[in-house]
């Protein structure tokens, strides 16, 4: 056997090599080929005539609002998601199954419903929108319909990356904080959240990819105002539809850019705090 | 500072861990809470540390050095503990972890940073982990773990320290260590302190007075010469020491139950029968270590018994393998148990007495 074969043979999956190049073709396949259609479609537009596009007060407002509010709705999710996940994962009750079975209706409602289900809710004349109104606070058809739907597709994100981990944490550790002395606050602050930030920041990074990408539920509860209340995919569908492909790309573009650079920064984020936390394989 | 335990009794759901359990531990003494899984030792030291809590029937009472500590939590009892699986921070490192204790008491209270990095520096010299205080907890053996813990545990200077199954996850090279060093740091710093142990070598060798646990109950405390040289009960016989059960102890015809016990060490064998010895053939011997196991066919009723005999006596009787050679039991312990009644009666008599 020569040195080569048993080098590899040490690994407990057989194949690096071919895995790898699965991977990379697979992810060429699937993800960077249709992206990179849209960078193409731009690239025709020269550098002068792309700014244009992308700079136009309308855009720049539509991305203002998308990323302005998935990054909020990710992180009221992140912490309430958190809370959630804690009830689910520490405390027995009658029901504790269906309410775990409930966070998951977001993923597999379709969009659309959501949205109108939520604008039925909040609507100036629906069950919840109609005594808001009433002491002047306008949901549907602003911002925080906007908000709360965001919210609403994220929630599954966050409980789901936080409950395992919050199950596999050991009771141990908080007993041990007690027992030398520390307040339940201080446990939390010092012993368990750190421990828990890497999933927290995975949950945060899915709820605001999810977020930015959001449509189906959005439309419906915006009410599409541009400038107001017009967001970045519904601004793309519009451009679409008036066929200003070039300008639909462009701002494809400018989002593509922009998520990749905060999922980008979360993931260092979170490499760091696995390095505190001692999971890396260092 | 001293402890006692008085009527502790503990349910979870239907099951019972503790049934009435009483503990004295005098100030400065080490104490062995020793029995199988499931017999309540770690319930009871968990209900010490303030973790859990006992019946709430007002007759479980709990004092340190007189004092009722049972409404106490746990972070105001002053009491350190070590946890079996050793709990530590991972998201710290050594230095972090041991002067944790420090860092959370309230601003009036806590000492100086300076002060701390005394106080965990002198800790580390102490559980000889000098220049590990970057580490992290995942770069650490399991023995190291184990000190670090119970330097975190004595940081806060605790009154009583506590340890659940302290060397439980360590190999027997590293445990023998550790166990020696345990007993000197306890006896340097004079901490009560309490320890949970399955391992009756552990128990004996470490502890000042041993408290054998068995369903939910004390069996029996006393110091490990007490145990072990007059056990109260089979099951402590049973549990401590290697034993040999005989057959003969059977039921009487007036309903009560004897059991017959020998010590391995107890059995005498000779090399030719005469007067009152017992005819055995060896089976097996075991010459590897510092005394001579042998296995011993008891021919009269077919049993298998163990004895231990020094290993010159192996060697100047050439023991070997289907030789018929006499037995002497030099002590045999006799429960008697009448009835449904539980009481237990010991008679030690020498062989030659009964026979």
């Amino acid at each position: 056997m020569n040195k080569n074969k048993r080098n590899s043979s040490r690994r407990v999956l057989p194949g690096f090599g071919i895995s790898l190049g699965y991977t990379v073709m697979y992810l060429s396949l699937i993800v960077l080929l249709p992206l990179s259609a849209a960078f193409i479609e731009t690239a025709g537009m020269g550098l002068e005539g792309f700014w244009n596009a992308v700079t136009r007060p309308r855009v720049l407002a539509a991305l203002k609002l998308s990323f302005g509010l998935s990054l909020i709705a990710a992180f009221v999710n992140s912490v309430a998601g958190l809370l959630v996940a804690w009830v689910l994962a520490r405390y027995q009750f009658p029901g504790r199954k269906l309410v775990d079975a409930a966070i998951d209706l977001p993923f597999a409602l379709p969009t659309a419903v959501a949205g109108i289900a939520l604008t039925a809710v909040y609507a100036p004349n629906g069950w919840l929108g109609a005594p808001l109104a009433d002491i002047g606070i306008k949901i549907a058809f602003a911002p925080p319909g906007i908000l709360i739907a965001l919210m609403f597709v994220g929630l599954p994100f966050a409980v789901r990356t936080v409950q395992p981990v919050l199950e596999n944490l050991d009771s141990e550790l908080e007993e041990a904080s007690a027992m030398l002395g520390a307040s339940r606050l201080t446990t939390f602050r010092r012993v368990i959240l750190p421990v828990l930030l890497p999933s927290v920041l995975t949950g945060f990074a899915m709820c605001f990819a999810r977020g930015v990408g959001e449509y189906g539920s959005v439309v419906f509860i915006s009410g599409n105002m541009p400038m107001k209340t017009e967001i970045a995919p519904l601004l793309i569908v519009t451009e679409l539809e008036q066929y200003d492909f070039h300008a639909a790309t462009a701002i494809a573009v400018v989002m593509l850019l922009l998520s990749f650079s905060v999922l980008f920064i979360i993931n260092m984020l979170q490499a760091w705090s696995n390095r505190r936390t001692g999971h890396s394989r260092a | 500072m001293s402890l006692s335990a008085i009527n502790i009794s503990k349910h979870f759901g239907r099951t019972c861990a503790l049934d009435k359990v009483n503990l004295e531990v005098k100030s400065g003494q080490l104490v062995a809470l020793l029995g199988p899984s499931g017999s309540g030792k770690t319930t009871l030291l968990r209900i010490l540390a303030g973790l859990d809590y006992p019946d709430g029937d007002g007759e479980g009472r709990l004092l340190f050095q007189g004092r009722d500590v049972m409404d106490l939590p746990a972070r105001e009892r002053g009491v350190g503990m070590v946890f079996q699986h050793y709990a530590l921070f991972r998201n710290m490192n050594v230095f972090d972890n041991i002067a944790f204790g420090m860092t959370v008491l309230k601003r009036r209270e806590r000492p100086s940073s300076n002060a701390i990095r005394d106080r965990v520096m002198e800790l580390l010299a102490k559980v000889h982990l000098q220049g590990l205080e970057k580490r992290m907890p995942h770069q650490l053996s399991g023995g190291q773990r184990q000190r670090v813990a119970l330097a975190r545990a004595v940081a806060i200077r605790p009154q009583i320290l506590l340890l659940d199954e302290p060397f439980g996850a360590l190999d027997a090279k590293v445990r023998k260590e550790l166990r020696r060093w345990l007993r000197t740091f306890q006896e340097e710093e004079k901490l009560t302190t309490v320890f949970v142990t399955h391992d009756q070598e552990e128990a004996l060798e470490l502890a000042d007075e041993v408290v054998v646990m068995n369903n939910a109950r004390v069996e029996q405390s006393g110091s490990p010469q007490e145990v072990y040289d007059h056990p109260a009960s089979p099951f402590v016989i049973e549990f401590l020491g290697n034993v040999n059960r005989l057959k003969r102890g059977r039921v009487q015809p007036d309903g009560s139950v004897t059991s017959l016990y020998v010590r391995p060490h107890d059995i005498q064998i000779c090399k030719h029968l005469q007067g009152h010895t017992l005819e055995a053939r060896v089976l097996h011997v075991f010459s590897a270590g510092s005394v001579g196991r042998v296995t011993l066919e008891y021919l009269e009723s077919g049993e298998m018994l163990e004895a231990e005999v020094p290993r010159s006596e192996v060697d100047s009787m050439h023991l070997a393998s289907g030789q018929t050679v006499g037995l002497r039991f030099r002590h045999i312990r006799i429960f008697t148990r009448k009835g449904e009644t539980s009481t237990q009666e010991l008679i030690e008599v020498p062989y030659e007495h009964e026979a």
